[in-house]
């Protein structure tokens, strides 16, 4: 035995957020190495790992060290030595890899870019990133798959689609649209590696690229093949350049045990015992929050009390005569309800869509014309939800519904005077206000916190649960744990935090609830108290089913409320209730139709614009077709009579018009993002006039997104600023040598508000562009610091920088041509009001409504608004900007510092908005913008004091326009009732 | 649903002054205490909230946008739950908020404290909004020259001890030796700035001296500690409620933490009174004042270095004339919001001085931070190999673990290095 001086044997023992790995090793060479998931339980499960090679470990004693997220809890718990697991990385690396030039490790909740060459530099995930492995989790069972079979699946594929890669709520609603628009499972789970790719490299190269040798790390890239060959394909790697070793589940063990060698050796008792002692005299340090119940009879009473909001049921079979169906299509579950003449309930159904909701609804169809046969005759079908569209049309359905007004519907049958509704879905969370028995106020969650609901759900599936069998255990919790209100990303983190701390599985779950209601209260209705809400509170929703969520809600709101007992079909049953007010006859298909009954789809994209849509084409067995993914309604074949005004289509049209000529002084390029899309007529002018040729980049498209998100170094900010990186690089691509983004810490002052300020971002984003842009070492990348306020003071500075670029430029041609800029900008400014003037002139003539879709000037872009403006024009909106309209209002003293000229515009624009009849106003919200966080509510009040309803749409790189219909549909929605009101 | 009112905001009048209690919100501790107790000898009655927990926390996202800036709730919710707290009679308190004004997002923070208190049913509470480009109008707390010299001084005192008490602490053989002189300062000097009007740093030199020497007396080991710089955004840089009392967590780690003073952010405020100047041609009374101001700063901060240097023990800071230089190349001094270029020049003045292990702290979505802090990473890191930065986030959701695993990471590259 020479144990004593230079110990050879080594123990790594890494213990991750949802694995525990150990290695061991006799002189460098491995004699054992296990993967497990620990389902939580990280302590019990390593000790009973480690119990399993307890003969080997006991033979003598060995060096070692804990590595890994939850490690780190077992470690400061034990006084055994830890060792930070990008660290223990590194060391494997160095020794066993050491012609890495970058490590690409994923982990359950870390994601880790480690470059090796040219300059050592670790980047790990943020608080954002959210996790790769569980979201991949998550994914999968999404997709009702496991692991394997989804990576089988995912190199079937045949195409991609474009999955939003910032965090894993974003990505899973678009997985979630895709589905309900009948994209096949082999190119969802393609989509979904693709996603995860693009999420590490903007996400954590930022900026540094990824080349050379290239290691893949981590349990899902050893695991996913699909997933690695997303990466090789993405970054032109081989087999051999995206290398993955055989070991790579087991890189930060085998650190770990690597560094363990420079601590003194220790027996398996000494150490087991520190493990155990650990667990035992654990301090508590997290933090605590009420319990749900303090004791089983406090449960059985409010069970009482919920039971009795019921609604009478008659057996299918002993009922004779008409009825009315409702089917509620969501984006997790399908829900049908069938109703009698006095609105009893016949049939219900209600599960999950495992990624085929027409499947389901065509099966339950079968069976419930079966169930019918002769005796029932179906008046009425009506649709809503997420599918609503593809289901009605599939099966002839006589109409379709907002969710919106099928919830207020369902809700008015159990709570006449329903003041206040909130429902939480799947992966949506929806409130609105009643008054005067009309809609008047909607919120619905904005992208960032969705998915709650069905997070209770995967979250219980990864820990081995059912979802009622994990909310039950909630309500045992007698001390549930404090996980955030934030999004669910941010709560894999704090869960990871508890597990860390050693909470139990109820305790949790019942935090898990408590989060979900706090998301919903604090984030989306954004309540102080009680009465904020309302007198009458019914709540609903298949997660509000969850009676830990339930009571999480009544206790934060401090008091009861009414859930029916039918909370999780509400949707399908306002549907019914809605059919059967308007529906007599119906032409839903019959059974023999049914059993004829085929479905195709097939992808393809619009070749009809340059927007180039992608569109899913669903062919019936009758022949029928539906196609979704379409921004306007052109490729359906429907001739929109007269094309309505839209102001956001001039501009754009207006921008691609605007070209320069060839001059003396050659090419400059100025990209075509953020303030450009205002200033590009003042620029345009000023350079033509001094005889330089202006190329602008071209309007936005995805891939312009795309060739610059090598370089963006924040992957918080907002999409607008993104994609200038885009922009840059297109001219770069076209070989112009000189590229000019102006620096402008103040805008135009509209003496509007308090003053005149751009946001941080437009004034100063040059200097991020010239700071992370490599290529533009080349060129003169041209971003002088300007006061655009003054023609004097704009020759002057431009002057003083220009001559370092052309010296020949002579004071007087600086001052000649900055004046002819200034005119080409008033004539724009000019021209925009003109446009919304004629804009409005025909709403009134043709009696349009009017939308203002309120935002900044660059949210005309068409890759920024997602076509959120057509989607408008083609409800039967005209539609106007802000800036067309806000110089009809007055100015208008705000309660926030009104101190930026965009947004003082928001405002000007909102009291238009709120003094005239027939305008509404959409506030267009970028994520990550903060400014927004403090003009939204000013909006909101603006709007509601006034008696109007406030909408605001946030928009991300996500295209998903489902969310945004829903939305104006039931702004319609509301204002249809309100006017029915005042007739 | 609240509604607007007119009224735009509650004075805080000459009779308040008497009996009121002046809430302060804690970004500094030393400095902020120090400030209290100079105010107090004034005739007001400030009191440093030193509260945490997470009911904070929690106040602050139930009235406050959720999307604000993180320092923004946690002010807030602090502020409110002292109110609520029954300590204070609400009908006698007053909030002070210290803000600069400018084109960031943090000059809404006045709106939204008051916003945040009329929801609450705190609608009456004075909230007295200290700044430099001050609009409103507060009767009871209007400030002489010599109160504003002798706030001047606080800072100087406070930047003064920041310096000594990191400087020791890592080193320092009996645990709490460093704290504890501090404490005792602070007390004394309080007391002393009120009381003499003439304590200005310069007329005050002994006093500084002894303060040196005080902190160089405290037996120390010798080790060769790590050294990690912190900078970012003012609040979560400074204060400990702010980043999960990062400071504290670094010591424990075995590193020496330097942070650059908050008359260095002062400096910088003052110093774009000249570049507005010099950038948009904004000239007059406001560009005058700033160049002295600008001035007399700059020359305080050279005292305090001179101090420093003369006895020898601790490492001084840099003049802010070179500061102001360090990020030609990098960014420009026209970047103004926020921290803005003072930002990047920190990251370079710590590097320049050898401290090579820097943390880069915001709260989430930090607007100018996109620019100056995390946009201006990837050039300083290529221009100076050998720095290691670590980004951190701070925001209500944020998990501490994800926090310290980044911060370990740092901290392990920082000692290989060693």
């Amino acid at each position: 035995m020479n144990e004593k001086m230079n110990c050879n044997r080594a123990l790594g023992i890494d213990i991750g957020s949802t694995t525990a790995k150990i290695v061991f090793t006799v002189d460098d060479k491995i004699l054992y190495e296990r993967y497990e998931r620990h389902f939580s339980e990280a302590l019990g499960k390593t000790l009973e790992m480690l119990a399993s090679i307890k003969e080997l470990l006991q033979e003598a004693p060995f060096t070692m060290a804990i590595s890994g997220s939850a490690g780190l809890g077992v470690s400061e718990a034990s006084g055994l030595p830890f060792v930070q697991e990008v660290y223990a990385t590194g060391q494997f690396i160095q020794r066993d890899i050491p012609d890495a030039s970058v490590v690409i490790e994923l982990g359950g909740e870390d994601a880790k870019v480690l470059f090796f060459k040219g300059g050592t530099d670790a980047r790990m995930n943020g608080t954002c990133a959210g996790g790769t492995g569980a979201f991949i989790d998550q994914m999968a069972s999404l997709l009702d798959m496991s692991i394997t079979e989804m990576d089988a699946a995912s190199l079937e594929a045949t195409r991609l689609y474009p999955i939003a890669s910032r965090c894993g709520v974003f990505a899973k609603t678009d997985v979630q649209a895709l589905f309900n628009q009948g994209a096949t499972k082999n190119d969802v789970a393609a989509s979904i590696y693709q996603a995860v790719v693009s999420q590490t490299i903007t996400g954590l190269a930022q900026g540094r690229s990824i080349e050379g040798k290239v290691v893949f790390l981590g349990g899902p890239l050893y695991y996913c093949e699909g997933l690695r060959r997303s990466f090789r394909e993405t970054l032109e790697l081989t087999e051999e350049t995206g290398y993955l070793p055989d070991c790579a589940r087991f890189s930060v063990a085998r650190g770990a045990a690597i560094y363990s060698a420079a601590n003194e050796p220790i027996s398996y008792q000494e150490m087991t015992d520190k493990l155990v002692r650990g667990s035992q005299n654990k301090t508590e340090t997290r933090a605590h929050i009420a319990t749900l119940f303090k004791s089983d009879e406090e449960y059985e009473l409010f069970r009482d009390r919920h039971a009795q909001h019921t609604v009478k049921s008659i057996p299918i079979e002993e009922y004779e005569g008409r009825a009315w169906l409702g089917i509620d299509s969501g984006s997790t579950t399908t829900k049908l309800v069938l109703i009698s003449e006095d609105k009893e309930l016949l049939y219900s159904y209600y599960n999950v869509n495992k990624g085929s909701p027409m499947q389901i609804v065509h099966e339950q169809l079968k069976q419930l014309r079966r169930l019918c046969a002769d005796r029932i005759e179906i008046c009425g079908a009506a649709t809503t939800g997420y599918g609503e569209a593809l289901i009605q049309n599939a099966f002839h359905a006589d109409m379709g519904l907002v969710e919106t007004i099928a919830h207020f519907t369902a809700a008015r049958h159990f709570e006449p005077e329903v003041d206040f509704i909130l429902d939480i879905g799947g992966q949506d969370i929806k409130c609105f206000y009643i008054k005067n028995g009309a809609i008047d106020s909607i919120m619905l969650n904005e992208a960032c916190s969705s998915g709650c609901g069905s997070f209770l759900e995967t979250f219980a599936h990864s820990m081995g649960y059912e979802v009622d069998e994990f909310a039950k255990l909630g309500i045992k919790s007698r001390s549930p744990v404090d996980l955030g209100s934030r999004c669910t990303v941010f709560m894999n983190s704090s869960i990871k935090q508890a597990q860390k701390d050693g909470a139990r599985i109820e305790d949790i779950s019942a935090g898990l609830s408590i989060s979900v209601v706090k998301n919903a209260i604090y984030k989306v209705i954004r309540a102080a108290s009680p009465d904020d809400l309302g007198e009458h509170i019914v709540v609903q929703g298949g997660t509000l089913l969850n009676d830990a969520v339930l009571r999480a809600f009544e206790q934060e709101m401090g008091r009861d409320v009414v859930r029916p007992v039918i909370a999780g079909l509400m949707g399908a049953f306002g549907a019914a209730i809605y059919a059967q007010e308007h529906c007599d006859e119906s032409s839903l298909l019959s059974l023999e139709e049914l059993e004829n009954f085929t479905h195709k789809s097939r992808t393809g994209s619009c070749k009809l614009c340059s927007n180039n849509c992608n569109l899913t084409i669903n062919t019936f067995a009758d022949g029928g077709r539906f196609i979704s993914g379409n921004q306007c309604q052109r490729p359906l074949g429907i001739k929109v009579e007269k094309k309505l005004p839209n102001l956001y289509e001039w501009k754009r049209e207006y921008f691609k018009n605007m070209k320069g000529k060839p001059g003396p002084r050659g090419k400059i390029g100025i990209p075509m993002s953020l303030a450009i899309y205002e200033q590009a007529p003042l620029w345009l002018e000023l350079f033509t006039q001094l005889g330089y040729e202006v190329v602008f980049s071209e309007l936005s498209t995805r891939q312009t997104y795309e060739r610059g998100q090598f370089s963006i170094p924040s992957d918080t900010i907002c999409y607008p600023a993104k994609i200038m990186h885009g922009h840059v690089d297109e001219l770069l691509d076209q070989g112009i040598e000189l590229i000019f983004y102006p620096s402008l810490t103040y805008n135009i002052n509209e003496k509007a508000g308090d003053n005149h300020y751009n946001c941080p971002i437009v004034a100063y984003y040059g200097e991020t562009i010239n700071g992370n842009m490599d290529s533009l070492a080349d060129i003169n990348f041209f971003y002088p610091y300007l006061n655009i306020n003054s023609e004097r003071a704009l020759s002057r500075t431009l002057h003083r920088h220009m001559k370092e670029i052309d010296p020949t430029i002579s004071r007087f041609e600086m001052r000649k041509a900055v004046h002819a800029g200034f005119k080409a900008f008033e004539k724009y400014k000019d021209e925009v009001r003109q446009a919304g003037q004629a804009a409005l002139d025909y709403a009134e003539e043709h009696d349009h409504r009017v939308l203002v879709l309120a935002g900044r000037p660059y949210h005309v872009d068409p890759e920024i608004c997602h076509g959120i403006d057509r989607l408008a024009t083609s409800l039967g909106f005209v539609v106007v900007s802000e800036d067309s309209v806000c110089d009809l209002a007055t100015n208008i003293k705000t309660r926030v510092l009104n101190q930026w000229t965009y947004h003082a515009r928001l405002y000007r624009a909102a009291l238009f908005a709120a003094e005239h009849e027939n305008v509404e106003l959409v506030q267009l919200f970028s994520f990550g913008c903060g400014v927004d966080a403090i003009t939204s509510d000013e909006v909101r009040s603006i709007l509601e004091n006034r008696g109007k309803l406030y909408t605001q749409i946030k928009i991300d790189d996500i295209s998903n326009l489902g969310a945004v219909r829903i939305r104006l549909r039931s702004l319609i929605g509301a204002l249809e009732a309100k006017d029915g009101d005042s007739n | 649903m609240a509604t607007a009112t007119n009224k735009y905001y509650v004075q805080f009048t000459e009779d308040m002054k008497e009996d009121y209690t002046i809430l302060v919100p804690n970004m500094l501790p030393a400095h902020f205490k120090l400030i209290c107790n100079f105010m107090n000898t004034y005739g007001y009655h400030m009191e440093l909230l030193e509260t945490d927990g997470p009911e904070i926390t929690e106040l602050g996202l139930r009235y406050v946008h959720n999307d604000a800036c993180y320092p923004a709730i946690l002010v807030i919710g602090q502020f409110l739950d002292a109110l609520m707290s029954g300590k204070y009679d609400p009908h006698k308190t007053a909030l002070i908020y210290f803000q600069t004004g400018g084109g960031c997002r943090a000059s809404n923070y006045i709106s939204l404290l008051r916003k945040a208190l009329e929801k609450a049913g705190f609608g009456y509470v004075p909230v007295i909004s200290f700044s430099f480009s001050d609009l409103e109008e507060h009767p009871g707390f209007k400030l002489s020259i010599k109160q504003l010299l002798g706030l001047l001084d606080a800072v100087l005192y406070g930047d003064l001890l920041w310096i000594l008490v990191n400087q020791t602490k890592p080193y320092e053989i009996n645990t709490g030796a460093a704290d504890a002189l501090e404490e005792e300062w602070i007390t004394r000097l309080g007391e002393r700035i009120g009381a003499d009007s003439k304590l200005i740093l310069r007329h005050s030199k002994n006093l500084a001296r002894e303060i040196i020497r005080d902190f160089a007396a405290i037996p120390k080991e010798k080790r060769n500690a790590v050294k990690v710089g912190i900078v970012g955004e003012i609040y979560v840089k400074y204060a400990p409620l702010g980043n999960n009392n990062l400071v504290d967590f670094l010591n424990k780690e075995g590193a020496e933490v330097t942070t650059p003073g908050l008359l260095d952010f002062l400096t910088y405020c003052a110093y774009n009174g000249i570049v507005d100047k010099n950038f948009y041609g904004r000239g007059g009374i406001y560009y005058l004042g700033s160049k002295i101001a600008y001035w007399y700063l700059c020359r305080k901060k050279r005292d305090l270095i001179t101090l420093l240097e003369e006895e020898g023990s601790f490492d001084a800071p840099c003049p802010f004339e070179h500061v102001v230089a360090l990020n030609d190349g990098y960014i420009s001094n026209g970047v103004k919001m926020g921290e803005g270029w003072l930002l990047t020049s920190e990251m370079l003045e710590l590097a320049d001085s050898g401290i090579k292990n820097i943390v880069c702290v915001q709260p989430f979505g930090c607007l100018p931070n996109h620019v100056c802090g995390k946009g201006m990473m990837r050039p300083i890191k290529e221009r100076n190999p050998d720095i290691n930065i670590v980004a951190v986030d701070y925001d209500p959701g944020a998990s501490k673990v994800n926090q310290e695993n980044r911060l370990k990471l740092m901290l392990s590259t920082a000692r290989d290095r060693l």
